[in-house]
């Protein structure tokens, strides 16, 4: 190669490491700030601040969700699966998805008594896609709410 | 550069003349244009149609026939252009300075599908249009590089260093692509892993993703065809004062 490209090419690989390197540490630096949601452990370990604007995250707790009649207050228990569980209530509309054994993220406050005030929460999505038939064979059932009673809307009712 | 065989040498040497990528190239279009319409026709009609809804999410998980391919080529585009970068500043090639000019716009136009694409989702399966977690902001900083690569070409009046300019951007630029790709492994976010991945089994029946196969191949059909009309249009705009382009121009008008 000529000389002088070797040379263009070799400062071209400086400065993209020299990038690279940057990014990295910069972005480890904010690594905690850019995670979007604190999961259960951190929270259980008292590394999330109190009382403030935060996201926590996790599984739905199967069996853990009840509804108080009357009201729009639900209360659930978050968890990574891996022994740490946090209390969450909420009141208002839960996402479609939403259903016992599914990810949520929620926004809103940690309380002094541990339990998670939520002012919204989301539903977060795995990689996995499955048809109604395929799920049902392997005993998935579609989350709450969304009880299947399709086939059953009076659509057989006309002549 | 000893080791190289000399086909591939003068293959490389030829590359580098605009005539000679006008000249070859011509009769790709119709073809590459055909089988992309094929196969986005057939995916799309499938995916969006015919293949089972997801038993979560219903029918809108079919918005992956156009997400995933449009956020794949996103970034594949713009790896293509840093690529062009490096060959422009270290062979001073005129071609892959006329390639970066057309990629830019082409990959914003899949970025802003794939970011667009994914916040209609969002609505139905999240809860919300919109949320700043580590894969959707580096997704957005992705599209603000296409722009500002388009934008700095325009801004620069000699074309010789808006293309050097360009070339250094998109080269510092391309850092985002492996944060884009491992934003969901690095930290958490609400958007999920990879659904497809090269060295595991897709996580969904062939009914589910033979279509986005086919899409996915349309696509990068569509973009292939999208950059060489592109460049070909370009080549005859930087060259129109050559002795080729002024003689082309004449044949077709007689």
């Amino acid at each position: 190669m000529h000389p002088k490209r070797k040379q263009r090419l070799l400062v071209i690989g400086v400065l993209v490491c020299g990038v690279g390197l940057t990014t990295a540490l910069v972005l480890n630096a904010l690594n905690e700030n850019i995670n979007l949601f604190y999961p259960p452990d951190q929270i259980v370990a008292g590394l999330a601040p109190i009382d403030q604007r935060i996201r926590a995250g996790g599984m739905v707790v199967e069996g853990s969700v009840f509804r108080e009649t009357g009201s729009m207050t639900v209360s659930f228990v978050i968890s990574d699966l891996a022994g740490s569980n946090v209390p969450v209530t909420f009141e208002g509309i839960l996402p479609n998805l939403f259903g016992e054994g599914q990810g949520i993220v929620a926004n809103g406050r940690l309380g002094a008594d541990g339990v998670f005030v939520a002012s919204e929460v989301l539903a977060k999505h795995d990689e996995n896609y499955m048809p109604a038939e395929l799920a049902a064979m392997q005993g998935r059932k579609p989350p709450m709410g969304n009880t299947v009673n399709a086939g059953s809307n009076g659509y057989s009712a006309g002549g | 550069m000893k080791y190289i065989p000399d086909g591939l040498r003068r293959l490389w040497h030829r590359m580098g003349s605009p005539r000679w990528f006008y000249e070859t190239t011509g009769s790709w279009v119709p073809w590459l244009a055909a089988s992309a319409a094929l196969l986005l026709g057939v995916g799309t009609v499938w995916g969006l149609a015919y293949a089972p809804p997801d038993y979560l999410q219903g029918d809108s998980f079919r918005i992956i026939y156009i997400h995933v391919p449009a956020a794949y080529l996103a970034q594949a585009g713009y790896m293509l252009m840093a690529v062009c970068g490096v060959v422009l500043l270290v062979w001073r090639m005129k071609l892959a300075d006329m390639v970066m000019a057309t990629v830019a716009p082409v990959g914003a136009a899949f970025t802003f599908l794939a970011l667009a694409t994914g916040s209609i989702w969002g609505k139905p399966t999240w809860g919300t249009y919109w949320i700043w977690d580590a894969r959707i902001t580096s997704v957005l900083i992705l599209l603000f590089l296409y722009l500002g690569i388009m934008g700095l070409r325009r801004a620069i009046e000699r074309p010789e260093a808006a293309g050097r300019a360009c070339a250094i951007l998109a080269i510092v630029g391309v850092i985002n692509i492996p944060i884009i790709k491992y934003s969901v492994d690095w930290w958490m976010t609400l958007h999920q892993p990879a659904t497809f991945s090269v060295t595991s089994a897709p996580a969904m029946p062939p009914v589910m993703w033979i279509p986005l196969l086919l899409n996915v191949l349309g696509f990068n059909l569509l973009f292939a065809v999208s950059v060489i009309q592109g460049t070909r249009t370009e080549v005859l705009l930087r060259e129109r004062r050559t002795r080729w382009v002024t003689d082309l121009c004449r044949q077709e008008r007689a």
